[in-house]
């Protein structure tokens, strides 16, 4: 019982875990240079999936502000007053722009009137990393292919115990 | 918002991302692409006529112009809504995959022919660097958009956020010409010269 507990308490890790081996798996013992890319790709993918998974709150909703949300302190509607109840923590995703501003000694024109309570949002930090993540691997497998198009034009093969014989017996 | 983090505190790791993507670009193109001329025409013998399927072909001219107008907005929603330069460059660029698989390679080269595509890449990076370029002049950090505000008719918070759509833009430059040229020079094996 307690072994299952600690299963269902990091969920998402232990799913993260089994598709990056099943990535690790496909890269190391295929020898088919395509399936090796596709393992590469489902290594990334665990990544990203482990990533966004991490980045998720409960009852939390996009990262974004409604127009009448930003402008609460100028015109008092119903939502502008829900958007001042209490004294809420203010380490929202929004804020940090006033303050560096404010910092550098620049004139602000629109005063710091929005207060954004950090739990109501999804971390948008772990989906901009992942956007990298995703950018990057998209690269990574189109060089790859164009490596494994190139290789097949030399060799014409893409099994690499294939490739091994013909380099060891100097083709 | 993920744009907003992406185009402004990120702002290095976003360039320099771009710069990754036009590398593989570049990369792609030297690796695939055969110089010499006794083998660019062993490539050349089969050229075969492709009469254009009627459904598929109908279907696809009115796609492509809803999807690349939904790719434009998609990049200039990206900085306040979901959105951003690379997606939208992403689906930019499969509209003109779209229409390399619908008819041929040789009818998406008409729209974009590789001299277009390596300079509409590079013109992104450009824009970007541009605009890190210009806060730096204008006495600020790289890519510290806000000082922006004294050549643009905006206020420091205005110029910030109209700089990371321009920003945006440069992206989805580099982007859309990218995709597509990843797309076709692995489908025509490095020639250009038929597809899929």
């Amino acid at each position: 019982m307690e072994f299952f507990e600690v299963i269902s308490a990091r969920f998402n890790y232990w799913v993260y875990v089994i598709i990056m081996m099943i990535g690790l798996y496909a890269m190391i013992t295929k020898t088919n240079m395509v399936k090796k890319l596709i393992g590469m790709s489902v290594f990334q993918t665990a990544i990203i999936l482990f990533y966004v998974s991490i980045g998720v709150k409960d009852g939390a909703t996009i990262p974004i502000l409604y127009h009448d949300q930003v402008h609460a302190g100028h015109h008092h509607d119903g939502h502008g007053e829900d958007a001042h109840h209490g004294p809420t923590e203010s380490h929202g995703p929004s804020h940090g722009d006033n303050h560096e501003t404010e910092e550098f000694g620049y004139p602000t024109r629109h005063a710091p009137d929005v207060v954004v309570d950090g739990d109501d949002f999804a971390n948008p930090l772990v989906h901009v990393l992942m956007l990298t993540a995703i950018v990057v691997g998209v690269s990574t497998l189109g060089v790859g292919l164009a490596i494994t198009q190139k290789i097949h034009r030399e060799f014409g093969t893409i099994e690499e115990n294939e490739i091994h014989d013909m380099i060891k017996s100097g083709k | 918002m993920v744009t907003a983090v992406l185009a402004d505190y990120r702002g290095y790791d976003t360039m320099f991302e771009t710069v990754v993507i036009f590398t593989a670009g570049i990369a792609i193109i030297s690796i695939l692409r055969r110089f010499t001329s006794a083998d660019a025409d062993s490539g050349s013998e089969k050229v075969y006529e492709k009469r254009p399927d009627l459904i598929v072909d109908t279907t696809c001219r009115l796609m492509i112009p809803i999807i690349q107008l939904f790719a434009l907005y998609v990049i200039a929603h990206g900085h306040h809504s979901p959105g951003g330069g690379f997606q939208g460059g992403v689906i930019f660029g499969a509209s003109f995959i779209l229409i390399a698989l619908s008819r041929d390679l040789q009818a998406a080269n008409k729209w974009v022919p590789e001299q277009r595509v390596l300079n509409l890449a590079g013109v992104g990076i450009l824009i970007y660097a541009g605009f890190g370029l210009a806060s730096m002049f204008l006495g600020q950090n790289f890519l510290d958009y806000a000082i922006l505000h004294k050549i643009m008719p905006a206020s420091p918070i205005e110029a910030r956020y109209h700089s990371m759509l321009g920003v945006e833009i440069g992206v989805a430059f580099t982007v859309t010409a990218i995709m597509y040229s990843i797309y076709s020079n692995l489908a025509s094996k490095g020639t250009m010269k038929e597809g899929l």
